[in-house]
């Protein structure tokens, strides 16, 4: 019985090589966001959480806590009301 | 100080809405924006080209999404919207005519024109914003408004029975009936991608937060919580008879499209009608 | 074979004059609901329009027929209703939306005895004032007062070039009685009638502001669908069209929106005066009761009195100029209407000095006679 590798897999992907994850990189907008955390809650991987800093209109706007974890699936984009959250995909190996 | 950054990133949806006009008039959490971002994807997702696109608002907040849109929009009185989108489809059958209000523009005062363009099976698209309230004016009760909740004019609780949008109309003779949540804003997405592609009269009623007009009053939270409260009580019943998506006083939101059906459209009638006595447009 | 206008002489309702005056003058969409006595408008047009290409569509009420018209005329195509009295009250407030966003259109009001439901079947002339104040605010529109079926035809056409030209909704202040009348009307061939069509943008969209006015302050239109991408609201704008809620906008704009009528009055306005040079009595009149003054003018002549008409053919803007100049040479006016004194205030209004002005009113159902314009003429005449 194989051990589980590195990569977390119980048994190696005989196309390792060929598989690509999508990732996304999150740019927010500060000044347009309005303190919702709809982004927040929703994100499926928990990458955003709210900043302790305020911005220009008193809202906590968010920040990426663990962009590892971005899948660039773009829920946060679609669900913000404000036209703040910008989703930069990317595929990588 | 930390300096706020102001990105140089375009939006995907940059050159569909007014960007000067940002940051919107809407509340914190107001889910307009959601359901105005939806549409817009929808529009670029099927490529339609800008200027075939035509979006007629009524008065109220939901009204507002004409003046923000970069589409040849017009923002015409309470309740019209629909009357005046029959006419622009009229006059101009290549546009893509959509109505975009809410609850009290499309049920209440334009309640007649909703039920003879359903009957007309007029060859636009209604995506009606039901927030449960008549927001611009501070929160008073309307036509949705459920049983028993709280508005500045039932300080007592409403003791009115609210419409059921999607019955109403499904049974005036519209043609593709569905209702979301500003929650899925992903099947919101698609049921405006298939009711812009398809003839006929199309309804979708978009349910959204309202945390000052109707969350507060009613002592709903944050309108975090009122998305959570989307999440684990909406179901989803594709292609139910919309008499069953009755939505009641913090019960079951039953979503999900509902009505699909193939009828002659009006213009697609009249031409018709018209060729068999041999008159030609 | 493509459908042409019935050019020649014929034996005309006055509702179908003004329908086939319609046709004519290019409209293409018509979005009414049936009301006595202007019925036989709609009638003839969902009759006539679609050989034309056009589409008649009988809305649910009179208040989707007026924003279904400013719907129509926004994607381009020239668009008219035709409703009477209670109509026409529910439509005002479409036409302040009209009056707003600039945009053309032709409402015939075929007045009947008011108000409320009144006499359905009967002629009146009380919606002078409500054309002209119906909408709630300051704002300027044209109306126009038709005497017979070839005024019907010809004003028409006269409303319709006007409406596009000013980019404002014009009325057309008919009664029942012209409505209802059958009379000789010639229509000329097509290439007689002159058309005037609305200003097109003369930049490309980048560079283009919907509201931006020419010299004769009325601006430029731009119509969905060309990529222009306008935006037009009813509520206090900019230049641009975008919603602007101060004072000074306010200003900007409804100023704008007044001195596009008033500043244009010379355009605009037009009478008919009869045996005016030397009259020591002059009578105003219009619609069905201009012409029984026209016949007691006459025989007040006879009988050896200098009488005159001023016959109103645009009621407003009011032709205010020329009744202040004919009030400094008479002894006195004698304003005829079917209405307890509309026209005649105006005129109360705009002379110059305390020359009396004497009123021959009915409030609605009958004509004024000749003879009861003449006791007016003789009234204190001895």
């Amino acid at each position: 019985m194989e051990k589980t590798n590195s990569k977390g897999f119980w048994r190696k992907p005989l196309d390792l090589d060929k598989l690509e994850r999508k990732r996304g990189i999150v740019h927010i907008n500060e000044e347009l966001c309005k303190g919702c955390s709809f982004c927040i809650e929703f994100c499926p991987g928990g990458v955003l959480e709210r900043k302790d800093r305020l911005n220009s209109k008193g809202y906590h706007p968010p920040y990426t806590k663990y962009p590892e974890k971005c899948t660039g699936c773009g829920f946060c984009e679609r669900v913000c009301p404000e036209f703040a959250i910008i989703v930069e995909k990317e595929l990588v190996k | 100080m930390e300096e706020t950054k102001l990105i140089e990133k375009v939006h995907p949806l940059e050159e569909y809405f007014r960007k000067e006009r940002l940051p919107h008039i809407w509340c914190s959490g107001c889910g307009l924006g959601i359901a105005m971002s939806s549409l817009l994807y929808a529009i670029k997702e099927l490529e339609i080209p800008r200027e075939k696109i035509a979006i007629v608002s009524g008065i109220g907040c939901s009204g507002r999404v004409a003046g923000y849109v970069r589409v040849d929009s017009y923002h015409t009185t309470h309740g019209r919207p629909i009357a005046f989108a029959t006419g622009l489809k009229i006059a101009r059958p290549d546009l893509n005519v959509i109505v975009f209000s809410g609850d009290g523009d499309i049920a209440a005062i334009g309640g007649n024109h909703l039920i003879h363009a359903a009957r007309r099976n007029m060859d636009i698209t209604v995506i009606c914003v039901n927030n449960f309230n008549y927001g611009m004016t501070g929160g008073q009760f309307g036509p949705t408004t459920p049983l028993e909740a709280i508005t500045t004019t039932t300080p007592y609780g409403n003791f009115e029975y609210p419409f059921n949008l999607p019955h109403l109309a499904a049974s005036s003779g519209a043609t593709f009936v569905a209702r979301w949540t500003v929650l899925h804003a992903y099947q919101l997405r698609q049921s405006i991608k298939k009711a812009l592609s398809r003839k006929g009269f199309n309804f979708i009623e978009v349910i959204s937060p309202c945390p000052t007009g109707f969350g507060r009053p009613n002592k709903i939270g944050e309108p975090i919580d009122e998305m959570r409260y989307y999440k684990e009580n909406s179901v989803i019943r594709n292609g139910i008879d919309p008499k069953e998506a009755e939505l009641s006083f913090r019960g079951k939101i039953v979503v999900g499209e509902f009505v699909e059906i193939e009828k002659p459209s009006y213009l697609e009638i009249y031409q018709k009608f018209l060729e068999e006595k041999g008159i030609k447009k | 074979m493509k459908a042409k206008i019935l050019t020649g002489t014929h034996y005309m309702l006055g509702d179908h004059a003004c329908a086939e005056g319609a046709i004519a003058a290019g409209c293409r969409f018509f979005a009414g609901y049936p009301i006595t006595p202007s019925t036989e408008i709609a009638e003839w047009i969902s009759r006539r329009l679609p050989l034309f290409g056009g589409i008649y569509i009988q809305m649910e009420d009179e208040i989707a027929s007026i924003t279904a018209l400013i719907g129509a005329s926004c994607g381009g195509v020239k668009s008219m209703t035709a409703t009477s009295g209670p109509g026409y009250s529910l439509m005002v407030e479409g036409i302040g939306l009209a009056v707003m966003l600039e945009v053309p259109c032709v409402i015939v009001n075929v007045q009947r005895g008011a108000p409320s439901t009144g006499l359905p079947t009967l002629v009146g002339q009380g919606d002078v004032m409500q054309a002209r104040w119906g909408s709630h605010g300051d704002y300027e529109i044209i109306a126009l007062a038709p005497n017979s079926c070839q005024e019907m035809f010809d004003l028409t056409i006269k409303a319709f070039n006007l409406s596009e030209k000013y980019r404002v909704p014009v009325t057309i202040l008919s009664d029942e009685a012209v409505g209802h009348l059958r009379e000789k009307v010639v229509i000329p061939p097509e290439e007689k009638i002159e058309i005037i069509d609305r200003k097109k943008p003369n930049v490309p969209p980048e560079e283009y502001w919907p509201y931006i006015p020419d010299e004769d302050l009325v601006p430029p239109m731009a119509i969905a669908g060309e990529g222009y991408f306008v935006h037009m609201t009813g509520l206090t704008h900019d230049e641009r069209g975008y919603p602007d809620i101060t004072g000074e906008a306010h200003e900007r704009l409804v100023r704008r929106l007044i001195d596009k009528i008033q500043k244009n009055r010379k355009d605009i306005i037009e009478y008919e005066e009869v045996m005016l040079d030397d009259a020591e009595i002059v009578v105003v009149s219009f619609g069905i009761t201009a012409r029984a003054a026209l016949k007691a003018v006459r025989e007040a002549r006879k009988k050896g009195i200098k009488a005159g008409l001023f016959r109103l053919i645009t009621i407003w803007p009011f032709p205010e100029e020329r009744i202040a100049e004919i009030s400094k040479k008479i002894e006195k006016f004698v304003v005829a209407e079917i209405n307890q004194g509309q026209v005649r205030r105006e005129v109360e209004r705009a002379r110059v000095n305390s020359v009396p002005v004497i009123g021959v009113h009915k409030l609605g159902g009958e004509l004024i006679t000749p003879d009861e314009i003449l006791e007016g003429i003789w009234k204190k005449q001895n």
